[in-house]
């Protein structure tokens, strides 16, 4: 509103119009008038056509019409005045037409100027008259410009859905549509248009039947009876106001106990009474988001590690090439999106088995081609699977080039889940966290009750013996390294949720997952897991206070001490396979 | 048939012998072609490849062919010198246009002082520096933070400010002097919150709860970003899920392009801000134009143009212009003939060679639309010259660099010394 306004000056014919919408009494009457003088130029055929179509309000309908005429050129801070109009006149296709230009879908004809919502279809755009709510044929793009918004018009386009919104059926709809009007409401420097929001919340109130809405539009009042003159008053409002965690809430609060603010004693000291409350709950709830900011880091390793657990616990390999499977894991994920362009939230499903086959099957070629030939030679084993690492990256970067690609986010990955005014949890790590207790459960199933498990665990404690029980033991080698592979698949998938697809993918976590699997201790699952969990939980309690780089060198510190003092990490195996 | 066939061969070789023999002018091209910054840096060596071949197709320059000399570097910063050396003393290139990082220019910068070399360096830097063989195409800091900062300040009314970076020597340094220059406008230590983050760092959870948390205090709130690659994408990302929107904390970042966002996922991005000297979605005739044979090159009308190539075009043609001033490549006297020189920019106004070897730019912001471009929502009334030393530091306030008077890339007005080219 602000820059662009400036910007883009209104023009004279425009200052005008924008006086008469000042006027108060019949204000559409003189808007009218000027309007009929200004149709005569450019407005007219939208005016023609609209009147043609809606004919029984045709004088309510007129402004409606010009002012969606005259948003193809009007500066910022100039359409911002239309879309406030615009939701004042209330007129039907009103909301439509408001979304659509919040999404940016609203365009006009090069040609005549006409304004249409614009969807994209195979040939060009399909056209939706906004005046008529009617489809208006597909035209080709090139004829087309788009009506621009900036982030201020964004708030004031919002705020004029959320008037909209307001006799919404949807409970959720009501909720959201209140904080969106009190927060124009707090900024909102004009005094009438915040009495006008005030009236329409109130009136909301009485009709209103559903707790949580009916909470948000008393909160909203109670702030706005905080700037009461009656010291009474403003008392009452901050015992209403008691139990909020709302932010605005707070900030309010923190103004009212200062002297220099308020002037009355008693509503100093119950201020910063309910301050202090406040206070003490955002501070609890601070610790439960840490924790959880903490466990969804640590799911991450424990996802990242759990592959690793496999092949260098159970095994006994160093496998340099883990990081190149989980990227590769990353890439199935991708190409299941371009397979399934339409449905991003299916294509994500299926690439965690498609991951798991894919990664799984690279496993058990690495396994077949090269690690087999070097059991029992760590040193080498590093050496040639680092090759097979780099030879990996490079295949990735001939195939897809060097550049990241973008996965998409299915939508209910996306967003937060709002628990109260001080504590929200991101879905995607929730997704993540769940994801990588059932990934790890699952594998705990396979080791502990399927043949395959059972032989696994068979050949790591002692090779010679399985094989005398006549256990293939060759066979049960490579598939376990395709099945830790095929974990390592999965992990991708979840990272590709949460960070970079590219062919360097694999080396940021590699070092993480060794640390990880050599903290939990060797050869043990469950160590994987709280040592993974406790990881993220130690580094995201440092973050805050020392940085994200100081943390990372501080939990590798501290993990090498603790190395010192316990070589076998957190849970040593026990017994005769420790031996081993 | 066949004695024609070898008549054409004939012919062909002896044009080859004249042409080696008529000797043609070397341009050196020094981008990293692998590795972390070629994605950044190939489009940069094509955009030179492409001037080369325009201003053959003019005829050449002095009567001579210009011939472009290809090195790849591959974003390893010593290589980088020993790249740069090969180019001055074993193909005598008359120019050289490279380098993309900070540190790879720093690597260089004794090889082309030692060898008296050219080169256009054509990205936004920190500034604290100004070589007699270096001509900085790109933004200084107050071509492009400063009146960013300026914009946030005075158009949006940010109150509060966070200064999120990769911990390296551009944003460290481009940071210091926000920090100086919002505290000469009365910001508030407590108003100001700066963080650092690695390299690829992918876990913003935290650090966008706690920006979330010091925007929520009132006031309104802005993040400078100086965070570089591919870090942004997690970053923008999780801004997205916690519901921090560009209406409520705008983020502006200076290393956020349209070559960053393509291919990107821009749905979560929207409406924030980027400053730069230069839009593709500038609507001018020249812009259009460029643009148009640009995509007629490359043979692709999805490739992005942005500021850094736009940078590369200025320095070519200022270049030939200062070429065809001297009369010679000759890069003493092709130095001495570039201060003042003009060319027009191609979102409007002219570059002008300053006597400090930095440019005058117009500077823009933008925001991100869907399709990751962006819409000019504020542009400089004027041009901005570059200022090496910036005004804003202790250490650099009263440094001046003049090529052309004082002679010195380092000179304190205080003391009356020069320490030659670098701040140390």
């Amino acid at each position: 509103m602000n820059a662009a306004a400036r910007h883009h000056r209104a023009t004279g014919s425009r200052k005008a119009l924008a006086a008469a919408s000042r006027w108060s009494p019949p204000r559409w009457v003189g808007l009218l008038a000027i309007l009929l003088l200004h149709a005569a130029g450019c407005l007219r055929p939208a005016a023609a056509e609209a009147s043609a179509v809606v004919e029984e309000s045709t004088a309510a309908r007129t402004p409606f019409v010009a002012a969606i005429a005259e948003l193809k050129e009007a500066g910022y801070g100039r359409k911002a005045e239309i879309v406030r109009r615009l939701a004042e006149l209330r007129q039907p296709g009103t909301r439509e037409l408001l979304s659509a230009l919040l999404e940016g879908n609203v365009y006009y004809r090069t040609s005549d100027g006409k304004v249409f919502i614009v969807a994209p279809a195979a040939s060009g755009y399909a056209l939706t008259d906004p005046l008529t709510g009617k489809g208006a044929g597909t035209e080709p793009e090139a004829g087309f410009e788009k009506v621009g918004i900036n982030n201020a018009l964004r708030r004031v386009i919002r705020g004029a859905l959320a008037q909209f919104d307001l006799s919404s059926p949807d409970e959720g709809v009501r909720l959201a549509a209140v904080k969106e009007m009190l927060r124009s409401f707090e900024e909102g420097a004009d005094t009438s248009r915040a009495t006008a929001i005030m009236t329409l919340l109130k009136a909301q109130l009485e009709k209103e039947r559903a707790a949580s809405v009916k909470r948000e539009i008393e909160t909203g009042l109670a702030l706005a009876a905080l700037g009461d003159s009656s010291p009474k008053k403003r008392l009452a409002a901050i015992d209403a106001l008691a139990s909020s965690l709302n932010q605005e809430v707070y900030n309010r609060l923190v103004a009212l106990s200062d002297p220099g603010t308020e002037p009355d004693v008693s509503v100093r000291v119950a201020a910063a009474r309910a301050v202090h409350r406040i206070d003490t709950w955002r501070k609890s709830y601070a610790v439960v988001e840490m924790l959880f900011f903490g466990l969804s880091l640590g799911s991450v390793l424990v996802l990242a590690a759990t592959g690793l657990a496999i092949t260098f616990g159970v095994m006994g390999v160093i496998n340099m090439a883990h990081g190149e499977l989980m990227m590769i894991g990353a890439y199935t994920a991708y190409v299941m999106q371009l397979l399934l362009p339409h449905a991003v939230g299916t294509s994500i499903v299926l690439a965690v088995p498609a991951a798991f086959v894919t990664a799984g099957l690279v496993g058990v070629l690495i396994e077949r081609f090269v690690v087999r030939y070097l059991y029992g030679r760590p040193l080498e084993t590093l050496l040639a699977t680092f090759g097979v690492s780099l030879i990996l990256q490079q295949v990735v970067r001939d195939i897809f080039t060097a550049n990241n690609r973008p996965v998409e986010s299915p939508s209910w990955m996306a967003g937060s889940l709002q628990i109260n005014d001080a504590l929200s949890i991101t879905y995607n790590r929730l997704v993540i966290v769940l994801f990588s207790v059932v990934v790890f459960a699952l594998l705990q199933l396979i080791l502990r009750r399927t043949r395959l498990g059972l032989e696994v665990r068979a050949v790591a404690q002692n090779r010679a013996m399985a094989k005398a029980m006549g256990v293939r033991t060759d066979w049960v080698d490579a598939l376990t390294f395709g099945l830790g592979a095929g974990i390592a698949g999965v992990a991708g998938v979840a990272l590709s949720q949460l960070t970079n697809v590219g062919p360097n993918l694999g080396q940021s976590y590699i070092v993480d997952s060794f640390m990880v699997v050599v903290f939990g201790g060797v050869g043990n699952l469950w160590g994987t897991l709280i040592g993974g969990m406790s990881l993220g939980v130690i580094n995201k309690f440092l973050e805050p206070y020392a940085g994200a780089v100081l943390g990372k060198i501080l939990v590798l510190l501290g993990l090498i001490l603790f190395i010192q003092r316990r070589p076998r990490g957190l849970f040593p195996q026990k017994g005769r396979a420790a031996e081993a | 048939m066949k004695r024609l066939s070898v008549v054409a061969l004939a012919c062909g070789l002896a044009f080859c012998a004249v042409a080696s023999a008529a000797d043609t002018i070397k341009v050196g091209v020094l981008h990293s072609l692998s590795g972390t910054m070629a994605i950044s840096e190939t489009t940069l060596k094509d955009t030179v490849l492409m001037l080369i071949d325009e201003q053959n197709k003019k005829g050449g320059l002095l009567g001579k062919k210009l011939e472009p000399v290809v090195v790849d570097p591959a974003s390893n910063w010593p290589l980088f010198a020993e790249k740069a050396a090969e180019l001055l003393e074993k193909d005598h290139v008359a120019v050289v246009f490279g380098c993309w990082t900070s540190v790879s220019r720093k690597s260089v910068l004794p090889v082309f002082e030692k060898d008296d070399g050219l080169l256009f360096y054509p990205v936004q830097y920190e500034g604290e520096e100004s070589s007699k063989n270096v001509i900085y195409t790109g933004a200084a800091p107050n071509q492009q933070a400063i009146p960013a900062v300026d914009y946030l300040m005075k158009e949006v009314g940010v109150k509060r400010w966070v200064l999120a970076g990769t911990d390296y020597v551009y944003p460290r340094t481009t940071n210091k002097i926000l920090e100086a220059y919002l505290k000469s406008k009365g910001v508030k230590d407590e108003d100001l919150m700066i963080n650092y983050t690695p390299f690829g760092h992918s876990d913003w959870q935290s650090i966008v709860a706690q920006i979330k948390k010091f925007g929520s205090a009132g006031k309104k709130t802005a993040v400078v970003s100086t965070i570089n690659g591919d870090a942004n994408v997690p970053f923008y990302k999780e801004l997205a899920n916690q519901k921090i929107s560009a209406e409520d904390i705008p983020v502006v970042a200076f290393s956020v392009g349209e070559e960053e966002l393509a291919g990107l996922d821009t749905k979560p991005l929207v409406g924030h801000l980027a400053a730069w000297n230069y839009f593709m979605s500038v609507d001018t005739p020249a812009n259009k134009a460029w643009i148009g044979k640009w995509h007629a090159f490359i043979k692709s009308d999805k490739r992005t143009f942005n500021d850094p190539m736009e940078a590369h075009v200025i320095g070519f043609n200022l270049w030939v212009k200062a070429v065809q001033k001297a009369g010679t490549v000759d890069t003493e006297k092709v130095i001495a003939a570039l201060p003042g020189l003009e060319t027009p920019n191609l979102t409007g106004g002219v570059a002008k060679v300053l006597p400090n070897h930095h440019i005058t730019k117009p500077v823009y912001i933008g925001e991100v639309r869907t399709d990751g471009q962006f819409d000019v929502v504020w542009k400089s009334p004027g041009l901005v010259p570059g200022d090496a030393w910036s005004d804003y530091l202790p250490g650099s306030k009263d440094i001046e660099a003049d090529w052309v008077t004082l002679k010195c890339g380092n000179y304190n007005t205080k003391t009356k010394v020069c320490s030659g080219q670098n701040y140390k």
